[in-house]
């Protein structure tokens, strides 16, 4: 049997602008501006696509005429794509849309934004949000490791000047940073500092996937899905999120690990492994998550992710490149699942050769990621430029 | 420095499901209780309708100590909501039954804590429709 996505290619890619309020969009209109972007991307027209993922998506589905068609409600980040690519390889659709955005539902920020803050018995009443959830898997981490704020701030700061260098990143132009100026912001939910978390913001995002087949008669390089995996303990925020939470299954696999289950998955299916990887597109709630990553995934040993980071690896020309575009710290992070996807749709740009900033030269493989320790999951996928 | 109290604002507040309700009604009675299995005698919260360990259904509750040890903690600067008086200090309690707790650490000042910290669970009354008594732990000598 030959690899399950064989047959599948991303062909269009496309980010809306992205802002801290965009004026006059609302979430229904910018996710649609989003979908005829990536559209357009593939060099398709709307009535090329039979099959559509995600909430927003059904409008588009409905405005263009192009029902009737196969479609998902799945929303959040790369679970979709993986959905969208089985609906392919499956014979269930040729041409998948996947698009969203959000705009106009949090701009009164007295509050910690909605989607950080879900009602649960157990925690609401202790002022729990995501920056308290992943800072108390973070402080245990530095507990067992020794890990240190500098090594977090080392990968903010990495991360904030990829955003300051990218003309499109909601933060361009705000930097350079120093570890030091991640230190010196002031304290959100110790240990972190305000610029070692993530931003709120608008914006829309989309992709179209299809049949590998006719991927290469279409408009840009296609990119394939060579491995992909999702991890998930439970509810995002609503018990506690203890670093050694463990499963009957898998004791070997802790929470404190979301994601090596994952990844080991997209590395078996792909035939690869970390050192193969030359863009590590990591989703970037908070600092930490990316020290924790790198040990989850296997690119360094447990508990020496504070050490990895710091050893030159993460920058601009170094081994494993981080969050190119500046993330959800400095690129954007429009809501509930916008963000999710934008780790995709950047492997994507980075495999094509056509990112604006921080071009990672002659990328051959990405491995794309979403969630985090905090929120007790990690979805993992591997993009490549070769058909597997 | 400040000392650490616990919340008086327009806080959210449980509101009790099936599974729940003798968790908060032995809150309101002085008394943390947790789920412990018939079958397997492992521990389970947050309240469950299955065992955490074997997937029983076959689970009583029974009273804790009362009494753990801080696993992890966080110090918030800024408030989830502006109802919460910062800083307030979320944490994790490992209870002496072996199973886990996220509360609200209290009694002490708020650069008094560290992992490892023993703590033990007090109760405040903060009304509502569902006449809710929040625990909160403070620290205590071994």
């Amino acid at each position: 049997m030959g690899h399950p996505f064989r047959d599948v290619a991303i062909v269009g890619v496309f980010n809306t602008k992205q802002a801290r309020v965009l004026e006059g969009y609302d979430s229904q209109t910018i996710a649609l501006e989003a979908a005829l972007g990536a559209v357009a991307d593939a060099g398709l027209e709307p009535r090329d696509i039979d099959g559509v993922v995600g909430g927003i998506a059904s409008n588009f589905l409905y405005q263009s005429r192009i029902g009737p068609a196969w479609r998902s409600m799945s929303a959040l980040g790369i679970p979709a794509v993986i959905e969208g690519a089985m609906a392919i390889a499956c014979g269930l659709a040729n041409t998948v849309l996947i698009a969203t955005g959000e705009a106009g539902s949090y701009r009164q920020h007295a509050s910690t934004a909605p989607w950080t803050r879900p009602t649960n018995e157990f925690v609401a009443a202790y002022g729990m949000f995501t920056a308290a959830e992943f800072a108390l898997m973070a402080r245990r981490h530095m507990h067992m490791y020794g890990t240190t704020p500098e090594s977090m701030a080392h990968v903010a700061a990495t991360i904030r000047n990829n955003g300051h260098v990218n003309p499109q990143a909601v933060y361009s132009g705000r930097g350079p940073f120093t570890a030091d100026d991640v230190l010196n912001s002031r304290m959100v939910a110790d240990p972190f500092h305000l610029l070692d978390c993530a931003m709120t913001s608008e914006g829309g995002t989309a992709l179209v996937l299809t049949h590998a087949d006719r991927a290469g008669d279409l408009a840009k390089t296609p990119v394939h899905l060579l491995g992909g995996g999702t991890d998930h303990y439970g509810p995002s925020y609503q018990h506690p999120p203890v670093w050694d939470l463990g499963g009957v299954r898998r004791p070997d696999l802790i929470a404190g690990h979301v994601g090596r289950r994952a990844a080991e998955e997209a590395f078996a299916s792909a035939g690869l492994g970390p050192s193969d990887v030359d863009v590590c597109e990591f989703y970037d709630p908070f600092s930490f998550e990316l020290i924790r990553q790198f040990e989850a995934y296997g690119f360094c040993g447990e508990g020496e992710g504070g050490d990895y980071v710091m050893s030159g690896v993460i920058e601009p020309g170094g081994r494993h490149p981080i969050t190119t575009d500046g993330g959800t710290m400095s690129f954007s992070h429009g809501g509930a699942s916008v963000q999710l996807f934008q780790r995709v749709i950047r492997g994507v740009q980075q495999l094509r050769g056509e990112c604006i900033s921080s071009q990672v030269a002659n990328a051959e493989v990405a491995m794309c990621t979403g969630g985090g320790s905090g929120a007790l999951f990690t979805d993992v996928l591997l993009l490549g430029k070769d058909r597997p | 420095m400040s000392m650490l109290t616990p919340q008086v604002g327009d806080i959210p507040l449980p509101d009790p499901g099936p599974i729940s309700t003798p968790y908060w009604q032995g809150c309101r009675e002085g008394v943390l209780r947790y789920q412990r299995c018939l079958d397997c005698g492992a521990p389970t919260h947050t309240p469950a309708l299955l065992c955490a360990a074997c997937a029983s259904m076959n689970l009583e509750w029974v009273d804790s100590s009362g009494r753990g040890e801080i696993y992890s903690w966080t110090r918030v600067w800024r408030p989830v909501t502006p109802a919460f008086i910062t800083p307030y200090v979320p944490i994790i309690v490992t209870m002496e039954e072996g199973w886990s707790i996220l509360s609200n650490l209290v009694g002490c000042e708020d650069n008094a804590v560290s992992i490892g910290q023993l703590v033990e669970v007090e109760f405040h009354h903060t009304g509502g429709p569902n006449d809710i008594w929040l625990p909160y732990f403070h620290p205590r000598s071994p």
